[in-house]
């Protein structure tokens, strides 16, 4: 479990995340939506010790995430940020690859590389697995970069943005690739979407934060609703029940 | 790339290291060393002078080029290098120093607190990268640059003052013609240096992947920095003690090896260190040449035939540095 109680960030006298307290339960996937600038990145840079808070803290099955030894940590939890910008010229082997060193420290097993494989594999990625990051498109580095963090193979997984990029066909995938893993392999899944009808149908609980302030969190049909959709952004959509689903219909 | 290619590299590199023991001012030919009459003359030439001078000129290549490499990894910009960085200057400043206070001291402490002043230097340059907020890819070699040009200074007058400037000229102009036995050993430290380096090849390459990125995978990403620092400032230090700076070259060998073969640096650095080893080996090879019998400073070579490469690089490569 991912216990956040009571973290705050400020920058000089800004607050831009406000004393947010949460549960997030092993297995699953928890979304957290919410307009630009309103801490989602900054609350996930919080719990994977990327970022200092400013106050509170942040236990992961009882770790405290900033106390605890940066190499245990990467062995149980991992992310993916919104913007990486890997200046380095590297393959997309290698840098799946090196989605092993925690457990590997540059030594390579026959198991770690096997790992590789399979991550590349599930990511689609065998064609391109000799290919530059540099060289790539937008939406096939972002998927060599999922497939680093799936190759981390840790029991937490923070994806800020996990469809950054990335084509319908190429969105479902993800999202039905993260559903797996979650219910075959228990992993917890915390994502940060835009898309709100994403959230709805692939998450178990949908986490809401506006100003730096988690204002709503509860299963995707309590989130899903004319009203607090309207508080989260601002904004009102029509919401439908189709198939059993429900979607936000806000493109007009 | 097959270990096939990296053992005709090595095989180059012998070919090139064979012509530099064989060239130069008094007669060294493979006949003389095998005379009778002149071979003992020939073998104290060969002993004394030549092969530590293409010994110091392999270890300071390789060096150099690690050095640069580590550079540009740390800042995660292709243009730093030891001399655009404030690193050099820094050294020279600590080696007038030391000079001035305890000109009596032994070349390993001369070494040990030029490599002190490279450090601070250059800690210094990260922490200003670190404050200055808009960092385009230029920015960074400028900062470093105008850091280098202020500590320079500061150097320069000192070593106006204390009539030092011949000295300061030496260590910051590389120049192997004055190597000989017992004053380039010191390069050995440099080369076990650039070994060292490459034992940390991965934690190096995942550093230069950023903070967060190394953090996420459990490095000790503030270590590493520190651990890269140490190396480069040693390995400046102690190629400036010995026969002084060799320009550009930290910086077009790791961006020509990038370019060819990546930068995962457990694959890249054998051929970083073998291309730096070999264009160091054919620059004093050409300085030596074109001029003969006199000699032009191996500095000099380097900064033409460094700036044109580092100007070609910059020209061609834009769209994938920018
Ligand atoms: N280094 C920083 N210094 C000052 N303010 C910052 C810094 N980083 C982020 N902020 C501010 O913190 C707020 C929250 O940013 P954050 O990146 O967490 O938003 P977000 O919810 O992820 O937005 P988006 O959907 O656009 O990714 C923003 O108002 C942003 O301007
Ligand atoms: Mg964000």
């Amino acid at each position: 479990m991912i216990e956040i109680s009571n973290i705050r960030k400020a920058y000089a006298d800004t607050i831009v995340v406000r004393d947010v307290s949460l549960q997030i339960p092993r297995r699953g996937i928890t979304s957290i939506i919410g307009s630009n600038g309103a801490g989602k990145s900054t609350l996930l840079s919080m719990i994977s010790r990327l970022t200092p808070m400013t106050a509170g803290t942040v236990t992961v099955d009882g770790l405290d995430v900033t106390k605890t030894p940066s190499d245990v940590l990467a062995k149980r939890l991992s992310i993916l940020r919104q913007d990486y910008r890997i200046g380095s010229r590297l393959t997309v082997r290698d840098l799946v690859e090196f989605g092993r060193y925690p457990y590997s420290k540059g030594r390579l097993t026959a198991e770690d590389r096997s790992q590789a494989d399979k991550a590349i594999g599930f990511l689609g990625l065998e064609a391109l697995a000799d290919r530059f990051l540099d060289e790539l498109s937008g939406g096939q580095r972002q998927r060599a970069y999922v497939a680093m963090v799936l190759c981390q193979d840790t029991d937490y997984v923070l994806f800020d943005e996990p469809l950054n990029n990335l084509d319908m066909r190429h969105a479902v995938g993800m999202m039905k690739l993260l559903r797996q893993a979650a219910d075959n392999l228990e992993k917890t899944i915390v994502l940060v979407l835009h898309d709100i009808n994403f959230a709805s149908c692939y998450s178990d609980y949908i986490v809401a934060m506006r100003d730096g302030v988690l204002i709503r969190h509860g299963s995707p049909d309590e989130i899903m609703t004319r009203e607090a959709i309207r508080e989260v952004y601002d904004m009102d959509v029509d919401i439908r029940d189709i198939d059993g689903r429900r979607i936000a219909v806000y493109y007009t | 790339m097959p270990v096939k290619h990296l053992l005709l590299a090595a095989i180059t590199i012998t070919v090139l290291a064979l012509i530099s023991l064989l060239i130069g001012g008094g007669d060294l030919s493979l006949a003389a060393l095998l005379s009778p009459q002149e071979g003992q003359y020939a073998a104290q030439i060969l002993l004394i002078s030549r092969i530590p001078r293409t010994l110091a000129l392999i270890l300071a290549g390789t060096a150099m080029a690690v050095a640069g490499t580590i550079m540009q990894m740390l800042t995660r910009n292709r243009f730093v290098e030891p001399s655009t960085a404030g690193t050099v200057e820094s050294a020279s400043l600590g080696l007038l120093i030391v000079t001035l206070f305890a000109p009596e001291a032994s070349v390993i402490v001369k070494m040990l607190v030029a490599a002190g002043f490279a450090l601070a230097g250059t800690a210094l340059f990260l922490r200003i990268l670190r404050l200055v907020p808009l960092r385009s890819v230029l920015t960074v070699p400028l900062v470093g640059i105008m850091l280098g040009g202020i500590i320079g200074a500061v150097a320069n007058f000192i070593a106006y003052r204390f009539d030092l400037l011949q000295s300061l000229n030496a260590w910051t102009t590389g120049d192997f013609s004055g190597v000989l036995r017992g004053r380039y050993e010191l390069l050995w430290i440099a080369f076990a240096l650039t070994l060292l380096a490459y034992l940390a090849a991965d934690r190096l390459t995942l550093a230069g992947m950023g903070r967060d990125f190394a953090t996420n995978l459990g490095l000790r990403y503030r270590s590493v920095v520190s651990f890269g620092l140490v190396i480069v400032a040693m390995v400046t230090a102690t190629i400036v003690v010995t026969v002084g700076m060799l320009p550009f070259l930290g910086l077009v060998v790791p961006n020509v090896v990038s370019l060819l073969m990546g930068d995962n640096m457990r694959r890249s650095l054998p051929w970083i260190a073998m291309l730096g080893a070999g264009l160091v080996l054919v620059c004093d090879i050409v300085g030596r040449v074109v001029y003969y019998p006199y000699e032009i400073p191996i500095g000099t070579i380097m900064g033409i035939v460094g700036s044109a490469l580092f100007l070609l690089l910059l020209l061609k490569g834009r769209e994938r540095l920018a």
